[in-house]
């Protein structure tokens, strides 16, 4: 059970409980669903960006604990990063998500994000971590729909 | 040969009276695994069964000794192949009382089947403003290719409903018929909910209108007996992977005058009768709904499964099964914060449940963790998911193979879920 309790640690089964930023933005200028249709999960991520920088984000949806906390925790890493920065950090945890990042030896901005680390022993629970972080790329970049199957 | 397996069932029954399930455990290598060290139990039968050595040692006794191309060659190989194949198409026949073995068209699978009727007969006899009803318990496979049809002719899709337990409301179905009814397409068994469908009076009633009636029988054909003859159905259509036969198996019966008057599904080499430049053939029933090389090995293995399911004794196995059924329901339901999906008094293999505050998902998950499969997700029925509200479930199906410590451990392992998430 060993990389199960690393999988469902407290912080991910506290932001799947009580996520954050869980609501609709409603100064939102940029807004995506993401979809995985594999299994249903369905979320909205809302952005308000001003000159380049995420003044404020959200999202909505369902979908279950990993991409629920994935989700939340995202929103609160992105939050007052600019474009760039928000686009790096999305490269660097879906490199560890799955396998290609060594969080601990290479350098990385990705800091309580390291939690879903484990993630990556679970190869069919990826896609759950990284729908969000693909939702909210497709916002940053004004693509309103976005799927993991395509 | 087949007749003599027959006969061996009295003896066999009187051997042994009760169900042996460790002896039969013994013939599917696959339940000797552990999975994360623990022992695999296997409850994701309603999605694919697993195989046992007979059926295995049948496909591997064609590669190493019959492979061959079918219907073409002179030679001794081709024979021998041919044989079988079509020796299988008999034990099919057989096990649907079907009239004839040519009124069975080997398929990939049930999904392949549903699309077979579509092509060959909704695109040849439905037009603008006929009617197609199928049910809102209906695997993607029978939705998706009747709204394909419907979109191509101008012609109207409509469901029966179902109540909060999983039951069709056939008042609303008798509503729902009218002289623009064309075609029906009804699931025997619900795969998301394990609800058995009054199919009989469907078909009965569709006939009064002229209406044909497809089954689809994927999730039945494991449990119980077909017998087209006496359902009066105008097609039947079941996966092999889900009757312990290899993937790539199945079957499509259709009633003989309507394969005959329908178009081919596909065209190509051993559907035809002659092909020149100007105008082309068709072979007769079975070969012209089978062009192309068939899955040969799978389609022998499904002949093998059919008898290894008539030595063992379906009814018994049913019996066995609908115990299962019954204990697993008994246990779940004593659960605090977990919900059975799908309460019809009739049901069969299937179990879906969820966990209050849990997404099925993570259930999977961690049930997997302590070596136990089952499906999480909208089984390919998302219709049926949203008319519970739902975005998924977790589903727990059986077969004769399962044992009640396999469910004890199910309970377990879903209390262990609770423990990681309250």
């Amino acid at each position: 059970m060993s990389e199960l309790s690393e999988l469902y640690q407290q912080v991910i089964l506290d932001h799947n409980k009580k996520p954050r930023n869980f609501h609709k933005l409603e100064r939102a200028n940029r807004t995506a669903e993401g979809y995985n249709p594999l299994c249903g999960d369905q979320l909205s991520v809302y952005l308000q960006v001003e000159d380049d920088e995420v003044i404020d984000v959200s999202f909505e949806g369902s979908g279950c604990a990993i991409s629920k906390a994935s989700a939340s925790m995202m929103t609160q890493a992105v939050k007052g990063k600019n474009k760039r920065e928000a686009e790096l950090l999305f490269d660097e945890f879906h490199r560890m998500v799955t396998g290609r990042l060594n969080e601990e030896s290479e350098p990385n901005q990705l800091g309580r994000l390291k939690i879903f680390s484990g993630v990556r022993d679970f190869p069919v629970r990826v896609k759950c971590a990284s729908l969000p972080w693909h939702t909210l790329h497709a916002a940053l970049n004004n693509q309103p729909i976005i799927s993991t199957e395509n | 040969m087949a007749t003599s397996i027959v006969e061996l069932i009295p003896i066999t029954a009187k051997r042994r009276p009760d169900w042996d399930v460790e002896r039969i455990r013994k013939d599917f290598p696959v339940l000797r695994q552990t999975v994360n060290g623990k022992p695999l139990v296997y409850l994701d039968n309603a999605a694919s069964s697993q195989v046992p050595v007979m059926v295995i040692e049948r496909g591997a006794q064609y590669i190493e000794q019959e492979h061959s191309n079918i219907h073409r060659g002179v030679h001794y190989l081709s024979m021998k192949a041919t044989t079988a194949y079509e020796g299988a198409r008999e034990k099919v026949k057989r096990f649907i009382n079907a009239r004839e073995s040519k009124e069975c068209i080997f398929v990939r699978g049930a999904t392949e089947g549903i699309n077979l009727v579509m092509h060959g007969y909704g695109r040849k006899f439905i037009a603008a403003g006929d009617e197609i009803i199928i049910s809102a318990l209906e695997h993607h496979a029978n939705i998706v290719p009747w709204q394909m049809l419907c979109e191509e002719k101008g012609a109207k899709l409509r469901v029966i409903p179902m109540n909060d337990a999983g039951e069709l409301l056939m008042d609303e179905y008798q509503a729902l018929l009218n002289e623009r009814t064309k075609f029906i397409a009804v699931t025997h068994v619900s795969n998301a909910l394990g609800s058995v469908v009054p199919v009989k009076e469907i078909i009965e009633s569709a006939h009064k209108y002229g209406a044909p009636v497809l089954i689809d029988g994927a999730q039945w054909a494991p449990h119980a007996r077909i017998d087209v003859r006496d359902l009066d159905c105008d097609f039947y259509t079941f996966s092999g992977h889900k009757i312990f036969a290899p993937t790539g198996s199945g079957v499509v019966y259709g009633k003989a005058d309507l394969l005959e008057k329908m178009n081919p599904f596909q065209g190509g080499g051993d559907m035809i009768k002659s092909v020149t430049f100007e105008k082309t053939i068709y072979a007769d029933l079975p070969n012209k709904f089978e062009a192309g090389t068939p899955a040969i090995a799978s389609q022998i293995g499904l002949g093998a499964a059919i008898d290894y399911l008539n030595i063992i004794g379906r009814e018994k196995a049913a019996a066995y099964e609908h115990q299962l059924l019954s204990y697993a329901t008994e246990r779940i339901s004593a659960l605090e914060g977990v919900r059975i999906i799908g309460t019809a008094r009739e049901k069969l293999g299937v179990l879906s449940f969820t966990i209050d505050g849990v997404h099925p998902h993570d259930i999977g998950t961690i049930l997997d963790q302590q070596g136990i499969a089952v499906r999480a997700g909208h089984h390919c029925a998302q219709p049926v998911m949203k008319r519970f509200n739902l975005p998924a479930t977790a589903r727990a199906s059986f077969a004769f193979y399962n044992t009640t410590e396999e469910i004890d451990q199910l309970i377990n392992a879903i209390e262990k879920v609770i423990e990681v998430f309250v």
